[in-house]
């Protein structure tokens, strides 16, 4: 008792040879209990006034429809008629298995990422190599391989569009004068997808090469003079100096691109309708027709529940590989 | 050995022209053909001579006659301005709740913290495609069905943006608010007096990376926007390709509408855009 008044006297003492008025909040020592309890209290308080706005958006927003989301799935639930909704069980589920455009429209986003997502990654990466260099005109060559990132993905859809008519369009004029016959593109089931692939990949691969510049600009220079001494060839740096040094960059461009490629909709949306004959019909498109052009909710809701399981398990796979790749 | 070096120079630029050209190509016929009228547009594509503005007088009825047909066919300016209240409306409203939030979880000692922030980046695994049915129902639900509230107010909260503002926090010196705090400065105010004007940076980066993702955004306005008269930018851009009579040179000037707000801020704020770039690589 003796020792804790005494130590409040220092302490106002101290404080008010600081500031007269009002007491520092930071200078109280840990021996004074109550004090220091409503100022946890406090503390607590201005805490949760500046996170309330965020958490409780989130929750009515994000976490509340996540939820409706589970919860629909396992009804009828009708855009149409919203009164009338009955618990059906797993119906929905297994009928996704019997719906061959389900099926198809998995199998085609598979193909997608598996194609875009390595293509993507490896053209991002010749890029950054390419320009990381002392080069005339290196900014102009940068801004270049980037501007295609600043068109919005609905912009580029309908450029590409016309860019691939297969009478009137620009590639196949372009094709012509280097003397390859016009090609079909997103009128025929063989080359439609691969179309918007080669599109997505000269969308999306400029972003991607921002951030391994960044990645090749921060490996130390003193690791290639060291490989230098040791006569190490171009190809020896690149193996042992470079791509070690951009491991983590090029894991963290891997998740992001498989998500991205995963949630395939625009193109498909506005260059195909996920024609012809249903070739480039992709999960999200499909989720979003049954929802919408359909109104069956709880029919596209169990597609969406499925949909973020597969999304999270490639997340928790990827993390679980780099992981193993640190440790 | 002095050749062979002047050999892989001279492949090296070949291969970045030859690249710079597959990457820049449709880019400039888009630009290109939306000053041209339709029969030059054709007339053109058969040669590299669609890469190139038409001559001075070439085009009869003026070089932006497309661009005054896009306008006058569709209330163009009404789904510009639009997207203008949508993102700006979520930048403004998201800027400072985002910031506010991830200031507490910074900065602040109460229950739970910890729990909330793995709670918010654990939101950030959630596809938004999965949630936007139910969302939807939601916003019916409420009413705000074609409202500009309908379209913002689901987006201002942003795991990213919280975390974003939570790193940038952590290493701010603590001094300056204990100063403000010893002069009686409420926590409010430290918060809005001081921190904020001195994170510019960081809030100048989520502002443009806010931007940059609700400008392009196109499944939200598509369904919830459904009305002509609360259509953004992204949305009234099919009309062009999808209602005949289509015409090529009014599809490439809509496009080129559509584009030029990203690319001022990618001329202007082009530091601040890479640093949000570098920083998603890098704090991740």
């Amino acid at each position: 008792m003796k020792g804790n008044s005494s130590s409040a006297k220092q302490l106002t003492d101290r404080d008010q040879y600081k500031a007269p008025s009002k007491p520092s909040i930071k200078k109280v020592p840990p021996k004074r209990k109550k004090r220091r309890k409503s100022q946890a209290f406090q503390e607590a308080v201005t805490g949760y006034f500046f996170l309330a706005p965020a958490l409780i958006l989130l929750g009515v927003f994000l976490l509340y429809p996540m939820g409706a989301a589970f919860y629909y799935s396992f009804t009828d639930f009708y855009i149409l008629k919203p009164d009338d909704i009955s618990f059906i069980g797993v119906e929905n589920f297994s009928y996704i298995w019997q719906d061959a455009q389900f099926r198809q429209a998995f199998w085609n986003t598979v193909y997608f990422s598996v194609i875009v997502v390595p293509v993507q990654l490896a053209v991002a990466l010749g890029l950054a190599l390419l320009i990381n260099k002392k080069l005339k005109f290196r900014v102009l060559f940068r801004t270049a391989f980037f501007s295609p990132v600043v068109m919005s993905l609905v912009v580029v859809s309908i450029l590409w569009t016309f860019m691939y008519n297969p009478n009137e369009g620009l590639i196949n004029q372009l094709l012509g004068i280097i003397g390859i016959s016009p090609q079909p593109f997103l009128t025929s089931p063989d080359q439609a997808m691969n179309s918007i692939i080669v599109m997505s990949v000269w969308q999306g691969a400029g972003f991607q090469m921002m951030i391994f510049l960044a990645g090749l600009q921060n490996i130390p220079n003193h690791l290639y003079e060291a490989a230098d001494i040791d006569g190490a060839s171009n190809w020896q740096k690149f193996l042992h100096v470079t791509l070690p040094g951009l491991k983590n960059i090029a894991l963290f461009i891997f998740i992001t691109i498989s998500i991205a490629a995963f949630k395939l909709l625009v193109q498909p949306m506005i260059m195909t309708q996920g024609g012809p004959l249903g070739s480039t019909n992709s999960l999200v498109y499909h989720i979003y027709e049954t929802g919408f052009n359909y109104r069956d909710v709880g029919y596209a809701s169990a597609m969406a529940v499925v949909f973020t399981l597969i999304v999270l398990t490639i997340t928790i796979i990827q993390r679980m590989l780099i992981r193993e790749e640190r440790g | 050995m002095k050749r062979k070096k002047r050999i892989q120079r001279v492949v090296l630029y070949v291969s970045l022209i030859l690249l710079t050209f597959i990457f820049l190509f449709p880019l400039v016929w888009m630009l290109v053909s939306s000053l041209k009228d339709e029969f030059q547009i054709f007339r053109d594509m058969k040669s590299l001579k669609a890469f190139l503005p038409p001559a001075p007088g070439e085009v009869e009825e003026g070089y932006f006659h497309n661009y005054i047909a896009a306008f006058q066919r569709v209330d163009l300016m009404k789904y510009i301005l639009n997207s203008l209240i949508y993102t700006t409306g979520i930048i403004v409203f998201g800027l400072i709740v985002n910031s506010m939030a991830g200031y507490a979880l910074a900065r602040f000692r109460f229950p739970l913290a910890g729990f909330w922030l793995g709670v918010i980046i654990a939101t950030l695994i959630i596809p938004p495609e999965s949630i936007f049915l139910p969302l939807y129902v939601l916003v019916y639900d409420l009413g705000w069905v074609n409202t500009y509230t309908g379209l913002i107010v689901p987006f201002i909260a942003n795991a990213f943006a919280i975390f974003l503002f939570r790193q940038f926090f952590l290493d701010f010196p603590k001094e300056l608010e204990e100063a403000a705090k010893i002069d009686g400065c409420s926590q409010i105010g430290i918060f809005f007096r001081i921190i904020v004007p001195l994170s510019k940076p960081v809030f100048a980066t989520v502002a443009i990376v806010l931007f940059i993702n609700h400008w392009n955004d196109f499944l939200w306005p598509l369904v919830v926007a459904s009305d002509e008269s609360m259509r953004t930018i992204q949305i009234g851009l099919q009309y062009f390709m999808n209602e005949p009579p289509i015409k090529w040179g009014q599809v490439m000037a809509a496009l080129t509408i559509a584009t030029v707000p990203m690319l001022l801020i990618f001329v202007f704020l082009q530091r601040y855009y890479v640093q949000g770039l570098t920083h998603t690589g890098s704090k991740n």
